[in-house]
């Protein structure tokens, strides 16, 4: 009897391994096709004139595969909408976890993780039709597809990121803190600014930068409002064209093997590369700012 | 023994799926220009209703592309947004392939603008300098004073190709130029911007935009057929030599005035007849 359990327990294990090795092996698959089919360009241009060149204009002939103003879009839209959603996020969520009455925050922290359900489709036809003839009216600027819109709706995507990590974060400050500065007399604002926030400060920022990879990577919404001028922006109502657009847009119709299509893959891998960077700050701020003990604080 | 039987069904399953596979792919080839692609594409499910046993396979890559696929003897039909080259000729000719050109449709390229805009007519220089950035405002060319937002298409898009070629006539659109994914893009775009110009195929118009006249000609399928409106070309089908069999049968059907010719204004282009 006990021979078959372990034999079980045996059989258990390799499953579970053969699974997970699986998913890693098919995502590893997937960066090792993405750098081949990138690479290539490299035959055609020089890593300097491929992400600093200026001009980006894959099938003129000469063609010039210069991606620098894409990647300062990509890193224009995040940056503004991390301008926008980090404090909405963050203060939604002190908002939750501290402030609310306990039935509030029932019901408004599924809401908000709703929004996150959102397709990215919608927001962005919400942007393209509701909200850029508005801009456009308002800041009376030449077109409303451009960068603040873009930016903004995709704070909106990134909102729900930010708020829902960092409420759990905050949520799971021990008692004991709060109580000991309510004890030393601190107001309630004064204990959420000096401990509550200091200590889920990890969390805090693990969302922050979840929220920016997200909307780095997003492909719809910049797609349709970015407006898709490759030029590096000189105001903040510019036009501008960053990676996934250019990508989406081009992929389809560039031939298989073409300069045109390594490039894109090319684009794909600075793309890949930037939310890795993303990825690894996050995880190391979760792991450097760990709140362990109450005693570190 | 269990192990082996499971390798044998999927081996088993990979076989089929292999063997199925190279059945279903086409034995009709078609390949080539974007610009023609929707109409192939059209054209391609209306013909396999009607003849199920035949199988196309249809793929686009430029016309450059499509043509080098009819002289490597890889496509039957050859889509081309121009005609063939000489050096192309040349190239056919020593391989033994002979390419036989067959209109298939215009196309048909219309600026737009804001129907609250009161230009009316354009000339292809203004339009030109409009998209190289030598003109930002729409009161240089006597419309009202509103800056000028000009949107094109994507580079790979067969409606650019035509655009390059009659408008840019070799420059650069500027990098300033918003880029849309789709004519259907273009005219929400410009239907929602008073500042917007931009461009679209013939089949795309409605009256959310205002079309202009270009050097004073209005573009309509007449005048499009008789060479009058400026941002027009043909658009071709190659074949090698006079087609035979189901090529034939397929290009028949593309040139029919109640079948293929219908599918060409379906997707946005000038008929023949």
């Amino acid at each position: 009897m006990v021979e078959k359990r372990q034999i079980t327990e045996k059989m258990m294990q390799i499953f579970f391994f053969c699974i997970a090795s699986a998913s890693i092996t098919i995502l590893f698959l997937i960066m090792i096709f993405l750098f081949k089919e990138g690479l290539p360009i490299l035959n055609t241009v020089s890593v300097k004139e491929f992400l600093f060149g200026e001009y980006w204009y894959p099938t003129s002939e000469p063609a010039d595969f210069g991606i620098f103003s894409l990647i300062v879009a990509s890193l224009a839209v995040t940056f503004l909408s991390a301008l926008i959603s980090v404090p909405l996020g963050v203060m939604t969520a002190i908002y939750l976890a501290e402030i609310a009455s306990h039935k509030v925050g029932e019901i408004v922290k599924p809401l908000v993780e709703l929004l996150a359900a959102l397709p990215s489709v919608v927001i962005g036809f919400f942007g393209m039709v509701l909200v850029a003839p508005f801009l456009q009216e308002v800041f009376d600027v030449p077109t409303g597809l451009n960068l603040f819109n873009a930016a903004l709706m995709l704070a909106f995507m990134a909102v729900p990121t930010i708020c829902s990590i960092s409420e759990d974060a905050i949520h799971s400050v021990p008692v004991a803190l709060k109580e000991a500065s309510l004890a030393l007399g601190a107001t309630h604002l004064e204990t959420i600014i000096k401990v509550i926030i200091p200590a889920s400060i990890s969390g805090i920022c693990t969302g922050i930068i979840l929220g920016m990879s997200r909307a780095v990577g997003e492909t719809m919404v910049v797609l349709m409002i970015a407006g898709g001028a490759a030029m590096v922006p000189e105001s903040v109502f510019d036009p501008v064209r960053p990676m996934p657009a250019s990508i989406a847009s081009e992929m389809g119709e560039a031939p298989i093997g073409s300069d045109h299509y390594y490039a894109l893959f090319a684009t794909g891998i600075v793309l890949f590369i930037l939310t890795l960077i993303f990825n690894i700050i996050a995880d190391y701020i979760t792991n450097k700012y760990r709140q362990v003990g109450e005693a570190s604080l | 023994m269990k192990k082996k039987k499971v390798f044998a069904v999927l081996a088993s399953a990979l076989a089929f799926i292999f063997i199925t596979g190279s059945v279903w792919a086409g034995q009709l080839a078609i390949k080539g220009s974007t610009t023609v692609l929707p109409i192939a594409q059209k054209t391609v499910e209306a013909f396999m209703k009607e003849n199920p046993d035949i199988k196309i396979s249809l793929s686009g890559g430029g016309s450059s592309n499509g043509i080098k696929a009819l002289i490597d003897g890889t496509t039957d039909v050859a889509n081309a947004s121009r005609f063939i080259k000489d050096k192309e000729v040349k190239m056919a000719v020593d391989k033994g392939v002979y390419p036989v050109p067959f209109a298939c449709a215009y196309d048909s390229i219309i600026p737009v603008t804001h129907p609250d805009n009161s230009l009316t007519n354009i000339t292809t220089a203004q339009l030109k300098d409009i998209y190289t950035g030598k003109i930002r405002n729409f009161k240089e060319i006597g419309g009202p004073d509103l800056k000028i937002v000009a949107i094109s298409r994507d580079t790979s898009s067969g409606t650019y190709e035509t655009w390059e070629k009659k408008i840019m006539k070799k420059e650069r659109v500027m990098p300033r130029a918003s880029v849309m994914a789709s004519n259907g893009a273009i005219v929400q775009a410009v239907s929602a911007n008073k500042n917007a110009i931009g461009y679209i195929g013939i089949g795309y118009l409605n009256t959310s935009v205002k079309a202009l006249t270009v050097d004073g000609v209005e573009g309509t399928e007449e005048t499009t057929l008789n060479g009058q409106f400026p941002i027009s070309r043909p658009l071709f089908m190659f074949t090698n030599g006079w087609p035979k069999g189901d090529t034939l049968k397929y290009i028949k059907f593309v040139l029919s005035p109640k079948k293929g010719q219908n599918n060409v204004s379906e997707s946005g282009y000038v008929r023949l007849y």
